[in-house]
């Protein structure tokens, strides 16, 4: 087609692409997709270490004072660092990368009907920001004293002061590497708003976008708005430990309560960062897998947006036992508790969307499926810790510990396997085995239940969190409580095996498996509109939307699918 | 302007350029670090935290007249900006080494300060005031540097007749940079009690 000097100005691009060398294919790429490949595999390794350390103190608590295997004998300040540093990869190294920037790489451009990114340059340095991060951060673990021991909240004057947390150096490149990773998702995310605010193919409305494409937007924009005081804190935490300020010392009249207002300032809405990005690939899952119009799009956007709007008035609700005012506290009972609404009004539109629907059980639909279970289960644990009067007993148990990782793991890790398996045909052009994927699927769902559920007892049975060794603690060192913390440790070794089944499973058909055709799942979306995987600038010809991306069975139509690009006279 | 990048980059379903877009974007980026550390400070402030007496011994004078280069250097990009429009490069080159050198002279002037105070012996670690006041008038000298660095380059750039749309940009920036310190003289000059 580039031979002719046709047609409109946009369409005449990208058709002369000359073969890149290795180093500029694959090291140093501006192409969006092979970018949204690097932050993938690296979340992904970064997962492998994360998931490690989980492994490594769930051990030693099961078995205290044992040898681990792989691991050795486990001492009071490296379970410390496990802890720490198992938090902050998972949320900054994992979660982060892969649902919002991998996805968000590799989604919005080709849901727009663009070629790339606006900025395909600033991209690869976002990248690259984040690559220096995440080396900064595994670098820390080896330094003198090891890595940083004071939680992933990092609450002065623990985190400040070297003689409380033994970790002088770790301490300061933890603030470090986080701070770059921050710097790295802003460049990232101007990118993604701009993107899908400006480069949208023609004739797609704003209600035309498919709602993962939405959702990845305004998760980056309350990123922004969030995270903007938390680097000021950053800069201040650093300059605390190293030049000796003391803006959150009270020895010299500072307020290490700041610290923990703007950390979670920044913290509350960074649920909901992550959470919207996998609420949207959910979205798209559920359409396809139960061909039927996703119920209720506006309303799922408007309860985003207030989701998005009342995120940043919750965050007192990390601080009740703080020390803070009781009546400020009462006024963040109230919008903690509000805030459940749209997320609850979003689920019931997802379960309406399945009510009436030819549902499929194909692999992303099981994950999507028991994304919807489980943070139904972390949703309403969390109304319990909204409530001042509870959270006052609750706080910083293991109840706490289970809610938390009720969220969090359908967010990041169901998140990630459903957009992996369902987006995998189109990112390797090859099929994953539907059987393997299905076990891995069964093998990683009832072991993670196994392994939280029993956390929510603990909790009610008043265990602490964040201690080495439950034996110094008799009342806590009983029986029936150190049986269940081997169950939960033995499931969670079990889920980690099977995440064998899932490599295997993906490096196998990303080489061996069967061909996928440019749309395997039948879907409307226009990344299913190109050769699986898309060639560099994506489209043949840049597509033109005619509407919206959820018209799924429409009556009187052949195929119960109509693609976003395909002209209306035309069936 | 160059044919070069993705198709992506001259899309504007907005309507707004892209390049003005992502930089509106920055824009609120830089708003909420900077107002985070304003609101802790006046946080600190409003709480009689005790140090903050010390605005008094920041000179009214210098930051009235840092205040002034600032805002005229302001002028002098959008006398740029006005220049471009109507294809005046060497014009607009000249108005941009304008505003670079208002930015020396702000720096010039915030070393003297500087070093008037570390000699007295109101250091970064003297008290919360000074720990604010080193941090946040640092953090926006870094930005002043910044865009003085990124003019330079972009005046070489308008000279040879390529990226004129980026005086705009950078324009942008430093009346955002400028606002900012609208925001700081009143709070670590004016307001001492």
């Amino acid at each position: 087609m580039s031979q002719s000097a046709t047609a409109i100005q946009t369409d005449t691009h990208a058709e002369h692409h000359e073969e890149l060398s290795f180093l500029y294919k694959y090291i140093l790429p501006v192409d969006h997709k092979m970018i949204a490949m690097q932050y993938m595999f690296t979340g992904l390794i970064m997962a492998v270490i994360g998931g490690f350390f989980s492994y490594v103190f769930r051990m030693q608590l099961a078995f205290p004072g044992e040898s681990v295997p792989l691991y050795g004998i486990v001492g009071p300040g490296e379970y410390n660092m496990m802890v720490t540093n198992h938090g902050t990869i998972m949320i900054f190294w994992v979660a982060m990368p892969v649902l919002i920037a991998a996805f968000g790489n590799y989604l919005i451009p080709l849901m727009c009907g663009c070629d790339d990114m606006v900025f395909p340059r600033l991209n690869r340095l976002s990248y690259q920001i984040f690559l220096v991060s995440a080396l900064v951060l595994i670098f820390s673990f080896f330094v003198k004293g090891g890595g940083f021991g004071g939680a992933w909240t990092a609450y002065p004057p623990l985190s400040t002061v070297p003689e409380y947390n033994l970790t002088d150096w770790g301490a300061s490149l933890w603030i470090l590497a986080v701070a770059l990773e921050f710097v790295s998702f802003l460049l990232g995310g101007i990118n993604f708003v701009t993107t899908a605010m400006n480069a949208r193919a023609p004739g797609m409305k704003m209600m035309d976008i498919p709602i993962v494409v939405w959702f990845l937007v305004i998760a980056v924009i309350l990123f922004m708005a969030s995270v903007g005081p938390l680097i000021a804190g950053a800069v201040m935490l650093f300059m605390d430990q190293r030049i000796g300020t003391t803006f959150f010392l009270p020895s010299g009249g500072g307020d290490p309560l700041l610290w923990e207002h703007l950390f979670w300032f920044f913290g509350h809405p960074e649920v909901y960062v992550v959470l919207l990005p996998t609420m949207g690939i959910v979205a798209e899952i559920i359409t396809v897998f139960s061909r039927k119009k996703l119920f209720g799009y506006r309303t799922i956007l408007y309860t985003a947006f207030a989701t998005g709007g009342l995120s940043f008035v919750v965050w007192a609700h990390h601080q009740f036992v703080a020390g803070i005012d009781p009546r400020m506290a009462n006024v963040f009972v109230v919008t903690t508790l509000l805030i459940s609404i749209p997320i609850a009004e979003m689920l019931f539109s997802y379960i309406a969307t399945l009510y009436g629907g030819s549902i499929e059980f194909k692999t992303p639909m099981l994950w999507a499926l028991s994304f919807l279970f489980a943070f139904l289960i972390g949703g309403v644990t969390g109304i319990y810790l909204g409530a001042s009067a509870l959270d006052v007993y609750f706080h910083d148990s293991y109840f706490v510990l289970a809610h938390f990782h009720y969220t969090f793991f359908p967010i990041t890790i169901i998140g990630m396997f459903a957009a992996i398996t369902y987006w995998f045909p189109k990112m390797f052009g090859r099929m994953m085995n539907e059987t393997l994927s299905k076990i891995h699927f069964w093998g990683t769902f009832i072991p993670f239940n196994c392994i939280f559920l029993p956390l929510f007892f603990l909790g009610l049975a008043g265990q602490h969190r964040r201690i080495y060794n439950f034996s110094h603690y008799p009342d806590l060192a009983t029986e029936n409580l150190q049986d269940v913390r081997v169950f939960a440790t033995t499931s969670l070794v079990i889920m980690l095996l099977f995440q064998g089944i899932f490599l295997y499973n993906f490096f196998y058909s990303m080489f061996k498996g069967e061909k996928a055709p440019d749309n395997p799942w039948k879907a409307n979306t226009l990344e299913w509109t190109v050769p699986s995987p898309p060639q560099h600038g994506n489209f043949k010809k840049l597509p033109t939307v005619y509407r919206g991306a959820y018209e799924y069975s429409v009556p009187g139509r052949e195929s119960d699918y109509w693609p976003q690009n395909m002209p209306p006279d035309k069936n | 302007m160059s044919n070069r990048g993705p198709v992506a980059t001259h899309r504007s379903s907005t309507g707004i350029p892209t390049g003005r877009l992502a930089t509106w974007w920055v824009v609120a980026s830089e708003i909420f670090i900077f107002g985070g550390l304003i609101a802790c400070f006046v946080l600190f402030k409003l709480n009689g935290t005790p140090g903050f007496e010390d605005a008094s011994k920041t000179s009214v004078a210098a930051g009235a007249f840092n205040t002034f280069v600032l805002l005229t250097s302001s002028l002098t990009i959008v006398l740029a900006h006005a220049a471009i429009e109507s294809g005046e490069r060497k014009k607009a080159f000249n108005y941009i080494w304008c505003t670079i050198g208002g930015g020396i002279v702000f720096l010039i002037v915030k070393t003297y300060e500087y070093s008037g105070k570390i000699i007295s012996g109101d250091t970064i670690t003297e008290n919360l005031f000074w720990s604010f006041y080193y941090t946040m008038t640092g953090l926006h000298a870094l930005h002043v540097i910044g865009g003085m660095v990124i003019m330079a380059l972009i005046s070489f750039d308008i000279l040879k007749g390529y990226n004129f749309q980026r005086v705009e940009l950078i324009g942008i920036y430093w009346h955002f940079v400028d606002l900012v310190w609208i925001f700081l003289f009143p709070l670590f000059y004016i307001a001492n009690f």
